[in-house]
């Protein structure tokens, strides 16, 4: 694809508008994100993040604007088929099945299929399991080899985020959204989450991620857009802003 | 949602503990061993015989289990995935009396034909109540408690109102053979419920269809984020629950030749507590059919073993009461040993 080269943008949103009945959600949003960029939206409640992020990922239509991903012009029908062209979201709470292991839950929706004695169509749990440790691997996800065949609710916190980040990069997502991925976690396991963030960086996934939290944000992003009231109040490349700014777009007091 | 372990790796006490961990995932299994030990020494401590190395003893267990065991099937799909059906008891009889009333009017036909005929019309009929159930549940979204519950009325009310009120009888020796003659020396209904068992295991153990089951009964959100079509999966699983029970209602009518709106209505109770002391959470996402099978054996064995030692038959009530308060129990301490439950304040 020549949409990878250096700076072209795998995803660009213009003008995006999203009204609920007599409510505005979003007003005339606009933003770019790079292959291996991460985009941190900032903003107080209602201010329109997880608007913005599910018309991205294809749960609300747009009423107004357009979706550029890979330079071609998207529109979804629904998640499936935003996921199905590697926009993968992950939720706050972490869309993981907790009764099932880890490679379940990989390949949910997904499972390989085998042949039982050569005749019954059977899932293939072995591959499962071998495909699950193999991107675990990949993304330096410590988890003990007896937990891989557990359910994932004996898992720590982080380790199940890093399960349903995991997830994503097995089916080859080009862009992660992840919506408050360390609100739940204790700070080390904030510090594993934000690593692990920095290596999906480095293999060039693009991410958005919303988050509350100054410090995350400021962690691991290269640049923040602001939203507040359902518009952009500005957008700053991280190394020339600071916290005190961030605050004063996302409640709007005078700079 | 405990999410507030500071270190990365959690420890189980069922995993310090090789012993616990294995006592409480095989707890059932003992426990019926535990039975079979007790009743063998009573019997021969007071009767001076056998009670497990007498073939009819067994039969008579495994036929005794035999229909509380087919509702349990259908039964454990619909637990795990987080629902109950509480209308297969009366569904069941439901199909027998449809059954019943259908080989009546054909006793012209050939007994085999005819036999066909009321085996078609009591799986059709048990489909029925099976769609609605499927269709308030994942498309109305009743909760399950309350639609099965109404279905539970429905079908009863449906199956006295077939048989006006009575038991409907039947002359067919095919019939009769279906539920008294044997296949290398196991009676039928325990043959049909063997292949009944065996395929639903193999689906729900093996096929995609399986693990979604267990998906939705985990994560409802998490499986249809995944793709999983819950409508379609929801209303499959009470169509397999009321499958079961009209396969139930065909076994009952076989084995007495005669169908009966009642004859599913103690079995309802058995049906659920089989699953459930087979370990399956009444929260839905555990569970399996091997377990609703001990679960289903657990209390055949209790039931006949008690009547075998001259117990009061109302004491069979009270023992399967206390075991399935039991392995509620065993259930909840081991989430507890996961860390799952809060204690108990």
């Amino acid at each position: 694809m020549p949409s990878e080269a250096a700076g072209a943008p795998i995803l660009s949103v213009q003008g995006i508008t999203k009204r609920f009945g007599g409510v505005q959600a979003l007003t005339q949003v606009s933003f770019e994100l790079a292959a291996g960029e991460v985009l941190a939206l900032a903003g107080d409640n209602g201010a329109g993040k997880s608007t913005l992020i599910k018309c991205i990922s294809g749960v609300h239509q747009p009423d107004e604007g357009e979706i550029r991903y890979k330079g071609q012009p998207v529109s979804f029908a629904g998640p499936r088929q935003a996921r199905d062209l590697g926009i993968e979201t992950i939720y706050q709470d972490l869309a993981l099945a907790d009764n099932l292991d880890v490679g379940a839950n990989v390949f949910l929706g997904r499972e390989p299929a085998r042949r039982y004695l050569g005749l019954l169509p059977a899932i293939d749990r072995r591959q499962m399991r071998a495909a699950a440790n193999e991107v675990l691997k990949q993304l330096e996800i410590e988890i003990a080899p007896a937990k891989l065949t557990k359910p994932v609710r004996t898992l720590s916190g982080g380790q199940r985020q890093a399960v349903a980040i995991g997830r994503a990069i097995y089916w080859q997502a080009e862009i992660l959204i992840m919506d408050e991925p360390t609100a739940a976690l204790g700070v080390p396991e904030q510090r594993k989450v934000r690593e692990l963030i920095m290596r999906l960086k480095a293999k060039r996934v693009a991410i958005i991620f919303i988050s509350h939290n100054l410090q995350d944000i400021f962690a691991v992003s290269d640049r923040i857009l602001v939203l507040r009231r359902g518009r952009a109040a500005g957008e700053r490349r991280i190394d020339v802003t600071d916290h005190d700014e961030i605050v004063k777009l996302m409640v709007g007091a005078d700079l | 949602m405990a999410m507030t372990e500071a270190s990365p790796a959690v420890v189980l006490p069922e995993e310090q503990h090789p012993l616990l961990r294995f006592l409480a995932g095989a707890w059932s299994w003992l426990f019926l061993i535990a039975l079979l030990i007790f009743f063998e020494s009573w019997a021969r401590a007071v009767y001076g015989v056998s009670f497990l190395l007498n073939g009819l003893n067994v039969q008579s267990i495994l036929v005794y289990a035999a229909l509380p065991l087919l509702l349990g099937l259908g039964q454990t799909y619909v637990i795990i995935s987080g629902g109950i059906d509480l209308s297969v008891g009366f569904v069941m009889g439901l199909a027998a009396v449809i059954m019943a009333r259908v080989m009546q009017q054909l006793t012209d036909l050939p007994p085999g034909l005819a036999l066909g005929c009321g085996l078609m019309a009591a799986f059709l009929v048990a489909l029925i109540p099976g769609l609605i159930n499927g269709w308030l549940i994942a498309q109305l979204r009743v909760p399950a408690f309350i639609g099965t519950l109404g279905m539970f009325g429905v079908a009863r009310g449906a199956g006295f109102l077939a048989a006006n009120g009575t038991t409907v009888p039947v002359n067919n020796p095919w019939l009769f053979e279906m539920g008294n003659g044997k296949l290398l020396g196991v009676p039928l209904p325990v043959v049909i419920t063997l292949v009944a068992l065996l395929a639903l295991h193999y689906v729900l153990a093996q096929t995609r269809f399986g693990q979604y089951t267990y998906a939705i009964g985990g994560n409802r959100m998490a499986a249809a984020r995944a793709g999983v079509n819950l409508r379609r999966h929801t209303m499959m699983i009470y169509l397999i629950s009321a499958g079961c029970a009209g396969v139930a209602g065909m076994v009952y009518t076989a084995r007495f030749s005669a169908g009966a709106a009642q004859a599913g209505e103690p079995l309802l109770l058995d049906s659920i507590a089989a699953v459930v002391i087979g370990g399956a959470s009444l929260f839905g996402g555990s569970g399996t059919i091997m377990g609703t099978v001990i679960g289903a054996l657990i209390i055949a064995v209790i039931q006949y073993g008690l009547v075998f030692i001259n117990v009061e038959p109302f004491w069979q009530f009270v023992a399967v009461g206390v075991v399935i308060i039991v392995s509620v129990l065993v259930d909840q301490s081991q989430s507890r040993l996961r860390g799952e439950l809060p204690d108990a304040e």
